[in-house]
């Protein structure tokens, strides 16, 4: 058989992110919506340019509502989100370390987690009033069941090692918890904050479309009312702007505490 | 200080893992322990240091600890059991926190690097080490505390070859005088560690035979010694093979004793 050269076989299958393409394909769509929008292909009606749901967003920051809807909202989501996110990490932390918590607490998350929870904000309402507490309620509860599952699994995940270690040198079991099995859950617990974090984005727009006055849920709601869908169209932007800060804030502590991985 | 083992037995699900055996550790001695896969090694090791509770028997410990001794019986575990989220000097002091003031900690932990060669790598974290290295931090964390004795749970098995080599001759260094058990599925590392090996049997871990190293341990990485210790060790593999064949042929069957 004469000598040939082995052909390269190992390329592909390693995607990898080129650095700039992806604000550049979203410029490019904005772009292309904006062009569409002014040639007439789309109606302004259904859906007006991005420069004018921007004017609209410079507007509304103009006049202080803009700040009002962001304050509301941002108030009720940090508060949901910390009762819920403390609550979540006390239970599953529980679950991961307690025979008792888990045979208790485990089918209990098991069968409760998978209901919408949007679903019971009528029933809070019932309970709550129609005022804050049930919007805070279903943000909490909503991020409650993601963290306590984030949480468990996350101690499930330390090795056994490291927590026989500890025992190995007689460490109390306060110390065990927060020097192996609370930083060592960590990654879990931040992962499941990603998670909740958009969980309780979503249930405070539709706790805010029943019943409230400010908020981006209920700037959303009333300006499809009044079919203003530039307002509207902001009102979506500005969830997304706050869907990725939190994201990128969530990033930056994860860069931050988990710097040794 | 002195461990016996009295009556000692364990099994797992109904099954025997472990028993019955006695055995005593001498102070300042050295005792190896070799036995096919799954005998029980492991599970021995972890009832010596209190971290399993035994089906039966019980584990004494005589004698007063070392001066300044924090915790009498420590280990030194296969996978290194390091914190990743933690320093090298972190690693070390863990077990000091809540037991020592910080200047004393400091120091401890301070003449527990130099001792292992890792003051360089005080600040770095256990992913930037290698294997050895990682395990040096073991070892200086179990030192740290001074202990009564030492419990060595196949400490160099998760190293390459020219690694272990090298960690055992510091090894010994490290641990000369100390009171240590032992545990090795190598032969060749039995008899350079040990004053006595205990041969457990397969499954349920019997003691099956005790074989001194009438050698002094300083000798044995010298040529002269040679012979000795590859008589030794053809006689633990003559002892030890059909019970390691029989094992291979049944693992998996039943727990391992790792994981126990």
């Amino acid at each position: 058989m004469p000598a040939r050269e082995v052909p390269f076989r190992g390329g592909g299958f390693a995607p990898r992110r080129i650095r700039h393409v992806g604000w550049l394909s979203f410029l490019v769509l904005v772009g292309l919506w904006e062009l569409a929008s002014r040639a007439g292909l789309v109606s302004p009606f259904t859906l007006p340019a991005p420069s004018r749901v921007l004017a609209a967003l410079l507007e509304m920051a103009g006049s202080g509502e803009l700040a009002r809807h962001l304050v509301a909202s941002l108030a009720r989501l940090a508060l949901g989100w910390a009762l819920g996110a403390m609550l979540g990490v006390a239970v599953g932390l529980a679950i991961g370390i307690s025979s008792l918590a888990r045979s208790i607490g485990l089918p209990l998350v098991s069968a409760l987690f998978p209901v919408p929870k949007i679903a019971l904000l009528p029933l809070l309402i019932l309970w709550l009033g129609i005022g804050e507490a049930s919007k805070v309620a279903t943000i909490a509860l909503g991020t409650f069941f993601p963290t306590v599952i984030a949480t468990a699994s996350g101690v499930d995940q330390i090795p056994k090692s490291l927590v026989r270690m500890a025992q190995s040198f007689d460490l109390a079991p306060r110390a065990i918890v927060l020097r192996v099995i609370l930083p060592g859950a960590l990654p879990g617990m931040l992962a499941g904050a990603r998670i909740s974090a958009s969980i309780a984005l979503v249930l405070l727009t539709a706790a805010e479309m029943i019943g409230a006055e400010h908020g981006i849920g209920a700037l959303v709601l009333q300006a499809g009312h009044l079919m203003r869908s530039d307002r509207l169209l902001a009102g979506v932007v500005l969830l997304s702007v706050l869907g990725l800060a939190i994201g990128a804030a969530i990033g930056a502590l994860e860069r931050r505490l988990l710097a040794w991985r | 200080m002195r461990l016996r083992a009295e009556g000692l037995a364990h099994a797992y699900d109904g099954i025997e893992a472990l028993g019955p055996l006695d055995l005593a550790v001498e102070s300042g001695e050295r005792v190896a322990v070799i036995g096919p896969s799954g005998c029980g090694k492991s599970t021995l090791l972890a009832i010596l240091g209190g971290l399993v509770r035994p089906s039966r028997g019980r584990v004494l410990l005589e004698g007063e600890p070392p001066r300044g001794s924090l915790v009498p019986l420590a280990y030194v575990f296969q996978d290194f059991a390091l914190l990743p989220w933690r320093t090298v000097e972190a690693n070390v002091a863990l077990p000091l926190e809540d037991r020592l003031g910080a200047a004393e900690r400091r120091e401890r932990v301070r003449a527990a690097l130099a001792r292992t060669r890792l003051a360089d790598f005080a600040r770095a974290y256990p992913r930037q080490l290698s294997g050895g290295m990682r395990q040096r931090v073991g070892i200086a964390r179990a030192l740290v505390v001074e202990p009564g004795v030492l419990l060595l749970d196949e400490p160099l098995s998760a190293l390459d070859a020219q690694t272990r080599e090298l960690l055992l001759e510091e090894m010994l260094g490290l641990t000369a005088g100390a009171t240590l058990v032992w545990v090795t599925h190598h032969l060749d590392e039995a008899v350079r560690v040990a004053d006595r090996v205990v041969l457990l049997s397969a499954r349920p871990g019997r003691v099956r035979a005790i074989l001194p190293v009438p050698i002094p341990e300083a000798e044995r990485g010298r040529p002269s010694a040679l012979a000795e210790l590859a008589r030794l060790r053809h006689e633990l593999w003559g002892l030890l093979r059909e019970d390691a064949r029989r094992a291979e042929a049944t693992l998996g069957a039943g727990p391992a004793d790792a994981g126990a």
